[in-house]
């Protein structure tokens, strides 16, 4: 055969490109669109190297307290002043990234698996899976999120890992909702049938061709939540139902700081309330980022 | 119908801008339309005849804009006009039909609402005898009892039924000018003869101009005065519509018309000149003669679907509240007991019309679905038994597989095109280890004509033709014995669809395989096939050879499904056109 087929297709996108690049040169495209998103981007670098070297490299010892030097305003001694035991703000903000993080990234995995195929599985079989999924879903949402997940802290007991339980508790249903939707419009698609023909089960199917597809929407969903789930950790400790002092975490210094604020010790309560406010408008940003180099009609 | 034509573009050059520069959709199309003319622009997929129709229109998005040249219309200056006015002259002196009718409608509002909008928003009708207008338009686009259909909404309505109520809001304030796009496509073919009717008799008795935009050579030589034919952004041939038929002056014109299936010409024919002499040199097997056994033998099969109601947790609900004996369901028979055979080696065609229930037969054979009553016997063994789920283990499922209608929605938009013809061979293939799958892939990339260096793009990179190919390569990939063609050239132009087509009788000369031919195309499938069945309402009207179906159709329904197809008359007779016997 002649190869003819291809005279008749479209003659702007017949100039070959190479393909394994794209994605990044996309990106850029988007970046320097939007340098928002690269602000985003570079905030993020930024929490990452704190949470991974924050603790090797703070000026001092986060827990070491001394009291002589208790409430000093920011200096070139305590960047972020000192608080009620004399301990550093600045050394302790850092070393709270990886804790916050930590909490942020494992929930968020968590409930990432969890919801994830649970939303795919009801999408994609629907009947009995569909409704048993969806209904826990929406028992879930009934609640009000926040004081759901004190319940269950409260229940469990105050250790990190109920924390992580109970924030991946309460944005499950967003997962399910949005692997549900995505999973449901691709259950009839041809290449679905396509892969039943070749001989794929279900399970393969779901794994192999479904999920593959949903997963940058899903990505874009992880970075939304993940500011989500930090608030929410971060709340949890303000309130006394998180981490325990004196674990440096940022819910507890605004907690602790929040007294003193009106004796006029503003710097207490306020860098750690700022370093949250930076983490949460980061992963929004870098969610809506993230759906512009996903979304293919954004890619003419 | 001399003097100023009602519709004047000079020298148009549309440009849009993208990413990568501007591209020049449309370069230097010159159009005049008179009144009451009707006038055809033919091309395939992006060749800017929408782009067209867009600037005319003054409704090209964003990133596209009228580079150069002048829009006239009725001595008004289009491409200058300031938005206020353009948006009286569109709906009130030009309107547009577009391809999809029931995305051109709001899904939630009644039709004679939507009708009476439009009437109201041009200042065409007061408010008090709104309904009855809106009623007697309906009336007016033959939709019978106009009065109830008012309230429908168009979900309701069949596909045919909504292009009317489209039309008829398309015709509502009388325009001038009346652009279809692609009016018919995705109707059947019977639909499509009425609807174009429809739209003919109604322009003609207003003295409205018509453009009508379209990739049907044929559509456009029967129902236009004038013929333009697009290719890459340029007009290439601007011709009567008699003489772009019978005598193209134009090489991609010919090449068009050479690709339209057509009766009276070969699967061989449909490729351009010099390609069709090098394409018959195919071995083929020798058909083992003697033993008949049929490959696949269908008896009786039913496939019944609950109509609705008892269904879900609402449905469990009252059936256990329900005292005394639950009611028999309430069933619609979408195939109603249907028999036939398919022997080895022989192409068979199924056609019918949307809802006849061919393509829920050719899901019931594939094993996809489950029947409800009937057999399936596949080389002697009943496959019909064996429930859908347990089926797609089996080594039975090699020997069947199909390729679909739709070449973008079938390969998966994260696979590479290896991946992909790949994908049968590692579930079910004897071939194990990457190197020797690969190789495989590279073989049947030869055989279905894909350059190997595609092979590691995904779909998107990939143009339809390409797409079609990988799709192929796919389903032989396991040597079935039959394959089923739902429709795999209906997404495809003309010209990508001569050269699939082809594709597939080589492919079934050299393996040896069956095919099953899903269609709504009769003149597509009398190319491929040697025995056609023609269904409709789930049962079988006609089973026979092609060539007799074709010339001496026995069933009234196959009459009128071959009546329907468009077919200018003056190339083989001299016999007026239809549409022309009817109006004179």
């Amino acid at each position: 055969m002649s190869d003819t087929a291809t005279a008749g297709a479209p003659a702007i996108s017949a100039a070959p490109k190479p393909p394994s690049n794209s994605l990044f040169a996309h990106a850029r495209h988007v970046v320097s669109e939007n340098p928002v998103t690269g602000l985003a981007f570079v905030l993020f670098g930024i929490i990452v190297l704190c949470a991974v070297f924050g603790p090797y490299v703070v000026p001092h010892d986060p827990l070491a307290s001394k009291t002589t030097a208790a409430l000093q305003p920011p200096s070139l001694e305590h960047w972020f002043g000192t608080d009620q035991l004399g301990r550093d703000i600045f050394s302790r903000v850092v070393v709270a990234t990886r804790l916050d993080l930590f909490i942020a990234v494992t929930s968020v995995a968590l409930v990432f698996v969890a919801g994830g195929f649970a939303g795919i599985a009801a999408g994609y079989f629907g009947g009995w899976t569909d409704r048993l999924v969806s209904r826990l879903a929406d028992t879930i949402m009934a609640f009000p999120l926040f004081v759901l997940a004190m319940g269950i802290v409260a229940a469990l007991g105050n250790t990190v890992t109920n924390i992580v339980i109970a924030t991946a508790i309460i944005n499950f249903p967003l997962y399910v909702r949005v692997a549900r939707a995505e999973a449901n419009v691709r259950r009839e698609a041809g290449f679905v049938l396509a892969a039943r023909l070749s001989g794929n089960g279900d399970f393969r199917i779901l794994l192999g061709h479904i999920l593959p597809n949903i997963m940058p929407i899903m990505m874009v969903q992880v970075s939304l939540t993940m500011g989500y789930a930090i608030l929410n950790a971060a709340g949890l400790s303000f309130i006394g139902l998180g981490v325990k002092p004196p674990t440096p975490e940022w819910g507890i210094m605004v907690a602790e700081g929040a007294a003193n604020i009106i004796s006029g010790e503003w710097w207490i309560a306020f860098f750690p309330g700022a370093a949250l406010m930076i983490a949460v408008f980061c992963f929004n940003l870098l969610g809506d980022g993230l759906r512009d180099i996903v979304d293919p009609q954004r890619r003419t | 119908m001399a003097g100023v034509p009602l519709l004047d573009v000079r020298d148009l050059t549309v440009e849009f801008q993208t990413r990568r520069g501007t591209v020049t959709a449309v370069r230097n199309v010159d159009i005049s339309v008179a009144k009451g003319e009707t006038v055809a622009i033919v091309g395939e997929s992006g060749s800017g005849k929408s782009v067209t129709s867009y600037a005319v229109m003054r409704i090209l998005d964003r990133a596209g804009r009228i580079a150069e040249g002048s829009v006239t219309f009725g001595g008004i200056d289009i491409r200058h006009a300031d938005e206020d006015d353009m948006r009286n002259l569109r709906g009130r002196e030009i309107s547009m039909i577009f391809q999809n009718p029931r995305a051109a409608l709001n899904p939630i509002r009644k039709v004679g609402r939507q009708i009476e909008d439009v009437l109201l928003e041009h200042v065409k009708a007061t408010p008090s005898e709104v309904t009855d207008k809106a009623v007697e338009i309906l009336d007016q686009v033959k939709i019978a009892r106009p009065r109830e259909r008012y309230h429908a909404y168009p979900f309701e309505l069949s596909g045919g039924m909504c292009q009317r109520v489209v039309i008829a809001l398309a015709l509502a304030c009388r325009p001038q000018l009346l652009i279809a796009d692609e009016p018919t496509t995705g109707l059947d073919v019977t639909t499509q003869k009425t609807v174009m009717d429809l739209i003919v008799e109604l322009t003609r008795e207003r003295g409205m101009s018509t453009i009508l935009i379209t990739h049907d050579l044929g559509l456009a030589a029967t129902y236009c005065d004038r013929v333009m034919v697009m290719e890459k952004g340029n007009v290439v041939e601007s011709a009567t519509a008699r003489a772009v038929f019978t005598e193209p002056s134009h090489p991609y014109t010919r090449k068009l018309m050479r690709a339209t299936p057509r009766p009276g010409v070969s699967l061989r024919d449909l490729l351009p000149e010099d390609a069709s002499g090098a394409a018959s040199a195919v071995t083929k097997l020798p058909v083992a003669a003697g033993e008949r056994k049929p490959l696949l033998t269908v008896e009786k099969l039913v496939k019944e679907y609950p109509r609705k109601g008892l269904e879900g947790i609402g449905g469990t609900v009252k059936k256990l509240l329900r005292r005394g004996p639950v009611p028999e369901p309430d069933t619609f028979r979408a195939v109603d007991g249907i028999s036939f055979e398919i022997d080895r080696g022989e192409s068979v065609g199924l056609v019918g019309e949307s809802g006849c229930g061919k393509s829920t037969t050719s899901t019931m054979i594939m094993r996809l679905i489950d029947k409800t009553e009937g057999t399936i016997l596949f080389d002697g063994e009943d496959i019909g038994e064996i429930p859908a789920k347990a089926f797609a283990r089996l080594p039975l499922r090699k020997r069947i597989q199909m390729v679909f209608q739709d070449p973008t929605d079938s390969l998966n938009p994260r696979f590479t095109a290896a991946r992909a013809i790949a994908d049968p061979i590692l579930r079910l293939g004897d071939i194990k280890g990457g190197a020797a799958v690969r190789a495989r892939c590279e073989e049947l990339a030869r055989q279905v004509g894909l350059p190997l260096d595609l092979l590691d793009r995904f779909p998107h990179q990939l143009s339809g033709g390409q797409k079609a190919r990988v799709g192929i390569a796919r389903a032989i990939a396991l040597k079935p014995d039959l394959v089923i063609l739902d429709e795999p050239t209906a997404a495809l132009d003309v010209s990508v669809q001569a050269v699939v087509l082809n594709l597939l009788q080589d492919l079934k000369e050299t393996l040896g395989m069956s095919y099953l031919f899903v269609s709504h195309d009769l003149n597509v499938v009398r190319l491929l096939c040697d025995r056609v069945i023609v269904m409709c309402a789930g049962k079988i009207v006609e089973e026979g050879p092609t060539e007799r179906v074709m010339s001496a159709p026995e069933a009234q329904y196959t009459r009128d499904l071959l009546a329907a197809i468009p077919q200018p008359k003056f190339g083989r007779s001299e016999s007026e056109s239809p549409r022309r016997a009817a109006t004179s």
